[in-house]
């Protein structure tokens, strides 16, 4: 039996024709679900007892979390390939991911401070968990920054790879150098992790929305490095007869 | 259904800045990423397009 | 063989640090100018000082190796000395050892030598001073050591100083808690062994896998 090629699928041509299949599918998931977690969860779910209406901010603050920590990790994924295998698509696709997760820590920042506010008092406290998010979210900066200082495509993907592997090696030392540092000094738990005794629809809703977050990520990040390869593959000979560059 | 009027949806038990400003900034954001991306796709092509038509010019057309 | 050329490089790092007193000087300087200014800032009640002196005096060494990280590969990669090393029998990380040893000793060691000096401005007492001094001896290093990747990463880069300061103030963090919590630690009563053995915890690894992390970053910016 023919071993699968996986280089082949490496290849910017076959992936560029791959992810412009896949993505109108992601899309399309990702609305579906989306609009399905939006009811369950703002239409449906019951209202919680100590938080009031207030709670369903989790149902985009929990989701923007997970996915800025998934998103980082496939960027370190995709980097140890890179490293290892010396794909160009390898670059391409840390770099797609990049903004995407960027955004998604934001959101997770901003949504943390709106929950915090009513319910603890303050815009920010230094939760263990937002201030990880917070150093998260300046890890995608530095790796976005550096790879926008450097011309070289080359060299800029592979110090790219090397900060986002050194990044997320870092990843679980910084959060359990803020636990520490957080319960030392609270005390009593403000801790926005604890979701009180979740009913089940508040559950449903949270994971529809997370879902939806996932496939919205997959169809934007295909979309976006077909833009990449197009750009960097632009003198291929594939590039230049495809339908879309056609004058 | 748990909202007797469309108000009192909006009103989101008194978390409506809150709760809406999150929902809303996401939405927001979300939407913006979108359409940054299919801009920046539609300038790539337009870009191509463009250098395409410059490369079959007859020589002459060039000069 | 390696020895010596681990020797030759470490000399060769320190003379030259010598010679540019002034780039030393500045970020050692910087140091001492935070621990200056806090006060200031802050007001002269001493119980609010010896509060805030653990974490005011950690990121002062904080931003003043940050300061000091830009020299540490610079000068080398532009009169071309670096490619020569890359080049060189002598493994690339045994020589960047000897690179990070160097720019410890005359950027990192002044800090620890100072530190018990400047904490007497917060009126710390003199357990604190010391729980401060070893955790600055022992969190230095790993400064020196993980900034080496990021300021190998960004060298010639545009934007330089800024973007080696966001690419290594995630690592720097845990550094910062564990120290900083030391001499906390020590002042609560609980002491500061545990924060100590985490500090080490971080710093022996580091020892071992910077230098190949500095290589492999310092190969991509030669290519």
């Amino acid at each position: 039996m023919k071993k699968t090629n996986w280089f082949h699928y490496a290849a910017p041509q076959t992936f560029y024709g791959l992810a412009g299949q896949a993505w109108p599918w992601f899309a399309v998931l990702a609305t579906v679900l989306m609009l399905a977690g939006l009811w369950l969860g703002f239409a449906v779910a019951p209202t919680d007892a100590q938080q009031g209406e207030g709670y369903r901010i989790i149902f985009v603050h929990v989701p923007a979390s997970w996915m800025s920590m998934v998103i980082y990790l496939a960027m370190a994924f995709w980097s140890v390939l890179g490293l290892t295998f010396n794909t160009r698509l390898s670059g391409m696709m840390t770099r797609a991911l990049a903004p995407t997760g960027a955004l998604f820590a934001f959101l997770s920042l901003w949504t943390g401070a709106l929950w915090g506010k009513p319910m603890w008092g303050a815009w920010w406290v230094w939760d263990a968990r937002l201030t990880s998010e917070l150093i998260l979210f300046f890890l995608y900066l530095g790796y976005i920054a550096l790879t926008s200082a450097i011309d070289d495509t080359r060299r800029s993907d592979r110090a790219g790879a090397l900060i986002a592997i050194v990044g997320a090696i870092n990843v679980p030392i910084i959060y359990f150098s803020v636990k520490w540092w957080n319960t030392l000094h609270q005390g009593a738990s403000v801790s926005l992790t604890k979701a009180p005794s979740m009913a089940h629809l508040m559950l449903w809703s949270m994971l529809l929305m997370a879902l939806a977050f996932w496939f919205y990520t997959m169809a934007l990040v295909l979309y976006r490095v077909r833009t990449l390869i197009l750009q960097r593959e632009s003198h291929a000979t594939w590039v230049q007869e495809l339908e879309e560059v056609k004058p | 259904m748990r909202w007797d009027s469309w108000s009192d949806f909006w009103a989101m038990g008194g978390y409506a800045l809150y709760v809406w400003g999150s929902v809303g900034v996401t939405a927001l954001l979300l939407a913006l990423e979108v359409l940054q991306a299919r801009s920046a796709h539609r300038q790539t092509l337009a870009q191509l397009k463009a250098e395409r038509a410059v490369a079959q010019l007859p020589i002459e057309e060039l000069m | 063989m390696s020895g010596s050329a681990f020797m030759a490089v470490l000399r060769r790092d320190l003379l030259l640090a010598m010679r540019r007193k002034s780039e030393v000087l500045t970020a050692v300087f910087f140091f001492v100018v935070v621990a200056a200014l806090f006060p200031l800032g802050i007001g002269p009640e001493l119980n609010t000082l010896r509060l805030v002196a653990p974490g005011v005096l950690w990121v002062g060494a904080l931003l003043s190796s940050m300061l000091a990280l830009q020299r540490l590969f610079e000068a080398d990669y532009r009169d071309g000395t670096l490619e020569q090393m890359a080049l060189s029998p002598t493994p690339m990380p045994v020589l960047i050892s000897a690179k990070l040893l160097a720019h410890w000793l005359v950027s990192g060691v002044p800090l620890v030598l100072l530190a018990p000096v400047l904490g007497l401005q917060f009126d710390l007492s003199a357990d604190a001073l010391l729980t401060l001094t070893l955790a600055l001896l022992l969190g230095t290093p790993i400064l020196s050591l993980v900034g080496g990747i990021g300021a190998a990463l960004t060298l010639g880069v545009r934007g330089g100083g800024v973007l080696l300061s966001l690419l290594v103030l995630p690592l720097f963090i845990p550094v910062l808690v564990f120290g900083a919590g030391a001499v906390e630690a020590q002042a609560s009563g609980l002491g500061a062994q545990a924060h100590f053995s985490i500090l080490m915890a971080m710093l022996l690894p580091a020892a071992f896998f910077s230098p190949f992390a500095c290589a492999a970053a310092l190969r991509i910016a030669l290519e």
